[in-house]
């Protein structure tokens, strides 16, 4: 077993991890455990947060934390499933300043709302584009 | 009393090409603060994407940049391929990773050429742009075009290195080695182009982790992360090559690294050109199982990454794509700061946002080259003669 997965294990008891090839792993975890989760990959492990991605599902909405491990070419992928009706995790964005743009474009693209971020605005849409509009959801038209 | 003021660069900047919009405050000569304001090119791959199959999404993706057109589709394809558990054949690995180099050549003498032209130095632009005319040309033998290749599909690639090839990718490699060394070596030896470059625009190590920033911009900064090496992917893995890295973090440092990620890249291209498997060039899809997969690759400008869900049909369910200069440009919001306004346009290009520019002229007649680049020139210079003769004649008149 990965000594980072055996770490994660003893830290986050509750962590399901799923092995899809031996350099791909996803993580699963309650969306109230991602600002500890994101504190040890980052500052204690040192792995690189990539970027985020937001999906929508029939559960819910998933908002996926690609964390690069560079010393072994691991992706170790954290997912949290948010309710859909009023989509909220806190914010990592003082973490690392790379989830700084990607939380505003989940944001604006999803109607995800990171709670805390300091400049929750949009990033890549028009000025007048109508917030309660997302783009990424299923139901947009 | 407050002496603060904001210049704008952008979004329409006649150096900085593609549209952003970068808001310095300043101090009198020093730049005090960075907004980035983005979103002037946004174009909605992420929810195009959905509605294609996997055919056509691999030349969609290309179509995100018109200087790394090989990095996205490549990316794609690994990801769709790490979602099927796809095997792809040796041959066809060897074939993407010539071709991803060759890319990175062109990206890079590209940028420099550009970097030259930003300082003034025009003699840097023209003769870069002239080497990197020759791997252009390379890649119209084999893919017959000098841009968007249409190279990657899901399982191999869809044009094949020809023997006949071999002799002419290496004659120019020659060439270009011989160029770069000499740019290499202009650039280092040259007084005026340290003293522009030297100590400009720093980016510390532990703002480039924070960041997380990639490619020669993370290299300069003394992180030592290259896809290529840290996942190995294609044949990346079977060919020597090392990863150049520097630890001052200025603009000269990411020229460095650049210019000796040229040499690099050769010494790739000629160990999979000698080993080159013979073999096919494609796997056989079946169907994409319902899953997930991260596809990634080294840009020029640093990692590319996909996340592809699949959904078991055609089409994908999400497609998440993070180009390089997603995480490089918001580090410039360290990088400029500090130091005079000057500096500002040469360290916002340091980070070598993408640029798409590619012009050229041949006139076909009947499927056959109709005028050569002589003609050309002795057309023009008629038709000057013929100004020339009519603006004389109205002189007279008048």
């Amino acid at each position: 077993m990965r000594e980072l997965e055996k770490e994660l294990r003893e830290r986050f008891p509750e962590v399901e991890i799923f092995e899809h090839s031996p350099r791909r792993l996803y993580l699963t975890i309650g969306k109230e455990r991602i600002r500890e989760i994101a504190q040890f990959l980052f500052k204690e492990k040192g792995l690189r947060l990539s970027i985020m991605t937001g999906i929508d599902t029939r559960e819910g909405i998933e908002v996926l934390y690609h964390f690069s491990e560079d010393k072994t070419g691991t992706y170790w992928t954290v997912k949290v499933l948010l309710d859909k009706a009023k989509p909220k995790v806190d914010t990592i964005s003082d973490i690392t300043k790379a989830a700084s743009w990607i939380e505003r474009e989940i944001w604006e693209l999803l109607g995800v709302e990171f709670i805390g971020h300091p400049n929750l605005i949009p990033l890549l849409t028009a000025e007048d584009w109508p917030r309660d509009k997302f783009p990424l959801r299923r139901d947009y038209e | 009393m407050n002496n603060r003021r904001i210049i704008p660069i952008g979004p329409y900047h006649p150096l900085q090409e593609e549209p952003e919009f970068f808001k310095l405050i300043v101090e009198g000569e020093k730049v005090v603060g960075l907004e980035i304001n983005i979103g002037y090119n946004h174009r909605g791959h992420e929810f195009l994407s959905p509605r294609m199959t996997y055919e056509q999404i691999a030349y969609l993706v290309e179509r995100i940049c018109g200087i790394c057109s090989n990095s996205h589709p490549f990316a794609f394809v690994q990801a769709v391929e790490d979602a099927g558990k796809i095997e792809v054949p040796e041959r066809a690995k060897y074939i993407r990773t010539i071709n991803h180099e060759l890319e990175r050549i062109h990206s890079h003498l590209l940028w420099l050429g550009l970097a030259g032209h930003f300082i003034g130095y025009n003699t840097v632009w023209m003769w870069a742009w002239k080497y990197r005319e020759p791997i252009l040309d390379i890649f119209e033998m084999i893919t017959g075009n000098r841009n968007h290749y249409g190279m990657n599909k899901v399982g191999g690639v869809r044009w094949d290195i020809k023997d006949e090839h071999i002799p002419v990718i290496e004659k120019d490699l020659n060439e270009v080695e011989k160029a770069v060394g000499m740019f290499t070596r202009a650039i280092l030896d040259d007084p005026v182009i340290r003293a522009r470059l030297e100590g400009v625009g720093i980016l510390p190590k532990e703002v480039a982790i924070d960041y997380g920033v990639v490619g020669p911009t993370a290299r300069a900064s003394g992180l030592a992360i290259d896809v290529r090496k840290d996942d190995p992917h294609a044949a990346y893995d079977k060919v020597p090559w090392d990863i150049v890295v520097f630890t001052e973090g200025d603009v000269l440092a990411k020229a460095k690294v650049r210019l000796l990620e040229c040499i690099e890249s050769i010494k790739i291209i000629r160990g999979c050109l000698k080993d080159l498997p013979k073999g096919e060039i494609e796997a056989k899809i079946d169907e994409i199982p319902p899953g997930e997969g991260i596809g990634r690759t080294e840009a020029p400008r640093g990692e590319v990454f996909h996340y592809v869900r699949t959904s078991g049909g055609n089409f994908p369910l999400r497609h998440k794509i993070r180009a390089p200069s997603y995480m490089n440009i918001a580090s410039n919001e360290y990088a400029c700061v500090g130091y005079p306004i000057a500096d500002a346009a040469l360290t916002l290009a340091a980070v070598d946002p993408c640029y798409c520019c590619t012009e050229r002229l041949s006139a076909f007649e009947d499927g056959r080259l109709r005028y050569s680049y002589q003609d050309i020139l002795r057309m023009s210079w008629e038709k000057t003669e013929k100004l020339k003769r009519r603006m004389r004649g109205n002189f007279k008149a008048e």
